[in-house]
C-alpha cells in the first residue's frame, strides 16, 4: 500500500502528539510567566505519544507519504523504544537539579523534537529521508548536549559532538549518493530491487558506497571507529540528557542501521536467514566492527574515574553485544538484538538515573562520591545501582542475562563460535569494571566528605520501576520476546 | 509431600524476604529467622533420604512445569543417586554454618539475606534437572558469595572478592556457552538434562570433546583444579568463618557434581576419552601439588584451604577410574570432605575469634589452655588424614581401589600423597597445640556450647560414616554403576564413530 499525504496521517497519531506537544510547549512557554508546568506537560505528550503507539492495530504494513517512510511492525517496535526513552528522558529531565538551571520550554521543545525525529529515523523508506531524519537528531542532539551553557564541559561536549557528526553525516550523504549512481534511486526498495536483479553487480563500488553510509549509522549507534564523540558527549551533557542519548539515539541508529542493512540491500531466505549481496563482503566488515566495538568499550571503561564516561563507554561495548544479533545475518539474531535493545534501555536508564540521583545530592559523579553509599542512607540506590550493573554485566535473575542469552543463541545457532568466545570474554572483563562502584558502595566505609543522599520521592519512583522491571523481566520475559518476535516483519511493498 | 524439592529449595528464599521486610530494630531475631529456615531444610533433606528408592536409577520426587515454552525450558527439578548425598550435605552445612554466623556483628541483615540467598542458589544446582535453571541458580549463588566475602571479610576481602567472581563468571559463561551448543546441535532443542543424555549419541565425537572441555574448565574453576585454583586460598581467607565453610563444605562440589551430571551423562563417548587427562592426571596434581603447598603454609586457614584442593583431587581421581569403587568412592569423598572440612574451618574460626590471627607458629601449647577444642582438632585432622575409622578413610580407599586398575601410577602417587597429608596436619597440630603455653595466651577460654553445638554432631557423622558408609553409598550406588555403564559403554560407539 503506498498511501498519500493525508491518508497517511492515520498511521502517524504518534509523531503527530509528538509535534503538538512541542508546538503546545513553545507556545505556552511565550505565554506563561510560571513555567515549572511545562516538564509535566512534556511527560504528558510523550506518554500519550507511547499510548497512541501501544494502541496501534495490527498492520500488514504500508508506505506513507509517498514512499518516504514506512510503516510496518518493525517500526512500531522501535516507535515504542523511542516514545519509552522520550518518557524516560523527560521523567528523569523533570527530577533533576542541572535542567532547573536551563530554559524549561526551549529545552523540552527540543527534547521532543528530537524523539520526534527518531520516529522518522526509524521509519525512514527511502535514504534522502533517512538523512534528514539523522540530521535532524544530530542538530536537536547538539543543542540539548550544550545546554547547559555556563558549564565549560557541556559546551565542549556540544562543540566536538557537531564537528564529528558533521563529517559523519557528510561522508553518509556521499556514500548514498554512489548508491544512487549505482541503482538510479533513493528509495529501499528499489534499490533492493536494483542491486539483486541478475546482471553485473559494481562490487568494489557498493562495497565503497556501503563503508561510506555505515560512517553515519555506526555514529548514531557509537560503535567503533565512529565512537569517539560519544564519552565526552555523555559526560558533558546533563545527565538526562545523556540518558536520551545513549538509549533514544542508539535505537533510533540500530532501527535505521537493520532497515538499510537487511531489508534495503539484503535478502530474506527460508529458514529466517539473510543473504548478503554477492561479493560485497560487509558482513565480515560488521563482524569485525563489532568484535572491536565491545572490546575496546570495555577495555576503556576498565580505566575510568567518572561513572558518566564509565557508563559512557559501557554503551559502546552494549552496542558492541547488540551488534552481535546484527552480523550473523539471522532474524534470530535481529529479534535477539531487538529484545536487547529492549533490555539495555531499562538497564542503562536505571544506571544513569541512580547517577543522577548521587549526583542531584552531592553535586559529584566521580566513584569516590559513592564511597560506602550503602552505609550512609543511600542502601536502596545502591541496591538499584547494583542491580543494573548486574544486569548490564549479564548476570542472571535480570533482563540483562535474558538478553544475552537469546544473542548467544543466535550467535552459537549461526556457528560464529569465535564471536562468540570474544563475547564470553568480553562480559567476563565489563563484570570487573562494573563491579567497581558496588565495591565502592558496599565494600568501602564512608569517610565523611560524601555527602548524604537525599530520598527523592519523584526519582525513586522511577528507579524502582526500572529495577524492578529487570527482575521481573528477568525471570518472565515472554511479553518482551513475543513483542520482538512480531515486530520482525518488513514492508518491503509488493514483490 | 510432592513439592518437597521446591520447598527445600525455596524455603530460604521466603525466609530472606522475612529478614529484608523486617525493620533493623529486630537485629537479634534475624538469626533465628535464617535457623528457621534452615531447620525445615534439613526435616525435608530427612524425608528425601527416608522416601528415596534406592533401587531405581530414574528421577525421583520430580516437578515438572512449563517456564519459556518458545525455548522449550521447564522448571524441572528431580534428585536421584547423584544429587541426593549433595542435597543432604547442603542442608547439614548450611544448618550449622548459620549458628557459625552468631559472631557477625555488621550489617546482621544483609549478611543472613545473603546467607539465605546463597543457601537457595546452592540447593538449586543440586535439585535442578533442565540445564537453564541449573545455570540459573549457578550464577545466582556467585552473587550473594561476591557480597559476604567482601562485606564481612577480612582485610584483602575486595581483592579476594572480586577474585573469586571473576574467576567463576568466566567458567560460567563457558557453561552457558556449551549449553547452548548441547541445545542446538542435539537430536531435539531441549534444556532438559535428562532428555540430552538420553540422546547423547546424536552428537558427533568432535563436538563431544569441544563441549566437554568448556565443561570442564567451568566446572574445574569451582572445584578448583589445578591451574585454576588460585581464588580458592585468597577467598578462604578473606571468608568469615560460616563462609568458608559453605565455600569448602558445599560449593567445591559443584565442580564435581557437575562434571557428573553433565560431563559424564550427556557427553559420555567424550568423557571416555578425555578422563584420564583431565580428571585423572589434573587429578593427581591436585592431590599432590596442594598438600605440598599447604605444607608450605604458615596461615592456618590457607593450610586447611590447600588441604581442600588435595582432597579434592581424590574426587577427580575417583571419577577418573570408571570402576564401580571410584565412582562410589568420588560421590562419597565429595561428602565426607564436605564435612570433615566444615569442621577444620569452624575450627580454624574458633581460634581466630579469640586471638585474631591464624599464624601456625604464633600459638603453642593450647593443649593446655583449651583441652576440649584440642582434642575436637584432633578428631577433625585424623578424619583429615583418612584413618582407619573415620569417614574419609573409606572413601579415599574406594578411590585408591577404584583406580589403581585403570591408573596405577596416579594411584600409587594419591596413596603416597597420605604421607605428605598426614606431615603437615601433624606438624600443624603440633606446633599450635602441643609444647609449652604460649603466654600470651592464657586466658584463652574453651569451646563455648554454640561452638560445640556445631562441631559434635558433625564430628558424629564423620564417625558414622567411617564404620558405615553404607548409610550414603546404598544412595549412591544403583544411580553411579549405571551412569559408568553408560560411560563404558561408549568406548566401542567411540571407536566405531571414529573410522
Amino acid at each position: 500500500m503506498d498511501l498519500g499525504n493525508i491518508a497517511s496521517l492515520t498511521h502517524f497519531y504518534p509523531e503527530l502528539i509528538m509535534v503538538t506537544g512541542v508546538l503546545v510547549i513553545v507556545i505556552l512557554d511565550l505565554a506563561l510567566t510560571d513555567k515549572q508546568y511545562l516538564g509535566d506537560l512534556a511527560l504528558i505528550t510523550a506518554a500519550g505519544s507511547l499510548m497512541a503507539i501501544g494502541l496501534e492495530a495490527p498492520h500488514a504494513g504500508a508506505w506513507l507519504f509517498h514512499r518516504m517512510l514506512v510503516f510496518d511492525s518493525f517500526a512500531i517496535y522501535f516507535r515504542a523504544l523511542i516514545a519509552l526513552a522520550a518518557v524516560i528522558g523527560v521523567w528523569m529531565s523533570i527530577g533533576s537539579e542541572e535542567v532547573k538551571t536551563c530554559d524549561q520550554g526551549e529545552y523540552y521543545a527540543i527534547l521532543l523534537a528530537s524523539a520526534f525525529a527518531m520516529f522518522l529515523m526509524a521509519e525512514s523508506a527511502n535514504l534522502l529521508m533517512a538523512y534528514l531524519a539523522l540530521e535532524f537528531v544530530s542538530l536537536t542532539s547538539y543543542i540539548l548536549t550544550g545546554f547547559l551553557r555556563h558549564n565549560r564541559r557541556s559546551l565542549e561536549a556540544a562543540l566536538k559532538y557537531l564537528i564529528y557528526g558533521g563529517v559523519a553525516s557528510g561522508t553518509m550523504i556521499y556514500g548514498m549518493s554512489w548508491i544512487f549512481g549505482i541503482t538510479g534511486s533513493l528509495d529501499f526498495t528499489v534499490i533492493n530491487r536494483a542491486l539483486s536483479a541478475p546482471g553485473h553487480l559494481p562490487v568494489l563500488a557498493v562495497f565503497i558506497a556501503l563503508v561510506l553510509i555505515l560512517t553515519g549509522m555506526g555514529y548514531k549507534v557509537a560503535s567503533v571507529p565512529f565512537h569517539m564523540w560519544a564519552p565526552d558527549v555523555y559526560t558533558g551533557a546533563p545527565i538526562p540528557i545523556t540518558t536520551f542519548l545513549a538509549i533514544g539515539s542508539k535505537a533510533a541508529g540500530f532501527a535505521l542501521l537493520t532497515r538499510f542493512f537487511f531489508p534495503a540491500i539484503s535478502t530474506l531466505t527460508a529458514g529466517g536467514s539473510w543473504t548478503a549481496l554477492a561479493g560485497v563482503d560487509w558482513p565480515q566488515l560488521l563482524l569485525f566492527i563489532c568484535i572491536i566495538t565491545m572490546t575496546l568499550g570495555n577495555l576503556a571503561a576498565l580505566q575510568q574515574t567518572n561513572m558518566k564516561r564509565l557508563l559512557a563507554y559501557s554503551s559502546i561495548a552494549q552496542a558492541g553485544y547488540a551488534l552481535m544479533g546484527f552480523v550473523v545475518l539471522s532474524n534470530d539474531g535481529i529479534r535477539a538484538m531487538l529484545f536487547y535493545l529492549f533490555a539495555y534501555y531499562l538497564m542503562d536508564a536505571g544506571a544513569f538515573l541512580v547517577v543522577m540521583i548521587v549526583a542531584n545530592s552531592t553535586g559529584r559523579e566521580d566513584i569516590d562520591a559513592y564511597r560506602g553509599l550503602a552505609w550512609r542512607g543511600g542502601i536502596v540506590p545502591a541496591i538499584a545501582l547494583t542491580i543494573f550493573l548486574f544486569s548490564l554485566t549479564g548476570i542472571p535473575l535480570t533482563i540483562g542475562f535474558i538478553g544475552k542469552f537469546y544473542l548467544f543463541a543466535a550467535v552459537i545457532r549461526g556457528q560464529f563460535y569465535v564471536l562468540a568466545i570474544v563475547g564470553i570474554l568480553n562480559s567476563v572483563v565489563s563484570l570487573y569494571y562494573y563491579l567497581r562502584p558496588i565495591r565502592t558502595m558496599f565494600f568501602d566505609q564512608p569517610q565523611g566528605d560524601e555527602g548524604v543522599v537525599k530520598f527523592e520521592p519523584w526519582n525513586y519512583g522511577l528507579m524502582g520501576v526500572l529495577a524492578c522491571a529487570i527482575i521481573a523481566l528477568g525471570l518472565y520475559w515472554q511479553p518482551i520476546i513475543a513483542f520482538a518476535d512480531r515486530s520482525l516483519n518488513f514492508f518491503v511493498g509488493p514483490a | 509431600m510432592s513439592h518437597a524439592l521446591t520447598l527445600i529449595t525455596f524455603i530460604p528464599l521466603l525466609a530472606m524476604f522475612v529478614v529484608l521486610a523486617l525493620p533493623d530494630a529486630m537485629k537479634p531475631a534475624f538469626k533465628w529467622i535464617a535457623v528457621a529456615a534452615t531447620i525445615p531444610q534439613l526435616a525435608i533433606a530427612l524425608y528425601l533420604y527416608e522416601h528415596f528408592d534406592t533401587t531405581t536409577t530414574a528421577v525421583q520426587f520430580a516437578e515438572k512445569a512449563s517456564w519459556m515454552p518458545s525455548y522449550n525450558i521447564h522448571y524441572f527439578m528431580g534428585i536421584d543417586g547423584i544429587s541426593i548425598s549433595m542435597v543432604i550435605l547442603t542442608a547439614i552445612i548450611m544448618f550449622f554454618s548459620v549458628f557459625a554466623s552468631f559472631g557477625i556483628n555488621r550489617a546482621e541483615k544483609g549478611y543472613y539475606a545473603m546467607l539465605l540467598l546463597l543457601d537457595t542458589g546452592m540447593m538449586g544446582v543440586f535439585v535442578s534437572l533442565d540445564f537453564f535453571l541449573f545455570y540459573i541458580f549457578w550464577e545466582v549463588m556467585l552473587l550473594p558469595m561476591y557480597f559476604l566475602i567482601g562485606i564481612w571479610g577480612g582485610p584483602r576481602r575486595e581483592y579476594a572478592a572480586i577474585k573469586f567472581f571473576l574467576y567463576t563468571l568466566l567458567g560460567s559463561v563457558l557453561i552457558l556457552l556449551a549449553m547452548l551448543g548441547l541445545y542446538y546441535y542435539g537430536a531435539t532443542p531441549t534444556f532438559d538434562i535428562t532428555e540430552l543424555a538420553a540422546n547423547s549419541s546424536h552428537y558427533s565425537i568432535g563436538f563431544q570433546r569441544v563441549v566437554w572441555i568448556a565443561l570442564f574448565i567451568g566446572f574445574a574453576i569451582k572445584i578448583p583444579a589445578f591451574p585454576f585454583h588460585t581464588w580458592l586460598p585468597d577467598a578462604h581467607v578473606e571468608a568469615p568463618t560460616a563462609i568458608s565453610v559453605i565455600l569448602a563444605g558445599v560449593l567445591l562440589k559443584m565442580g564435581t557434581y557437575g562434571i557428573l551430571r553433565v560431563n559424564f551423562a550427556v557427553l559420555p563417548a567424550a568423557t571416555m576419552q578425555l578422563a584420564w587427562l583431565f580428571l585423572g592426571v589434573i587429578g593427581t596434581i591436585n592431590i599432590v601439588y596442594g598438600a605440598m603447598v599447604a605444607m608450605a603454609q604458615t596461615d592456618y586457614k590457607k593450610m586447611i584451604a590447600y588441604s581442600s584442593i588435595s582432597h579434592m583431587g581424590y574426587v577427580m581421581l575417583g571419577l577418573a577410574a570408571f570402576t564401580t569403587a571410584g565412582i562410589n568412592g568420588a560421590v562419597l569423598q565429595m561428602f565426607n570432605h564436605g564435612t570433615i572440612t566444615a569442621m577444620l574451618f569452624i575450627l580454624v574460626g574458633v581460634i581466630y575469634d579469640r586471638a585474631h590471627h591464624r599464624e601456625i607458629n604464633g600459638f603453642g601449647g593450647l593443649a593446655q589452655q583449651m583441652p576440649i577444642y584440642t582434642a575436637i582438632t584432633g578428631f577433625a585432622f585424623f578424619a583429615g588424614m583418612g584413618l582407619p575409622g573415620m569417614s574419609a578413610f573409606i572413601s579415599e580407599v574406594l578411590v585408591l581401589i577404584g583406580s589403581w586398575q585403570p591408573h596405577p601410577w596416579m594411584t600409587v602417587f594419591g596413596a603416597a600423597t597420605a604421607v605428605l597429608t598426614a606431615g603437615y596436619l601433624l606438624w600443624t597440630f603440633q606446633r599450635i597445640y602441643l609444647g609449652p603455653l604460649n603466654e600470651k595466651y592464657n586466658t584463652l577460654p574453651d569451646l563455648t556450647f554454640r561452638e560445640g553445638f556445631t562441631l559434635v554432631p558433625l564430628a558424629v557423622l564423620v564417625l558414622i560414616l567411617g564404620v558405615y558408609p553404607q548409610a550414603i553409598l546404598s544412595l549412591l550406588n544403583t544411580s553411579l554403576v549405571h551412569l559408568n555403564q553408560v560411560v563404558l559403554s561408549t568406548s566401542g560407539a567411540a571407536v566405531a564413530m571414529m573410522h
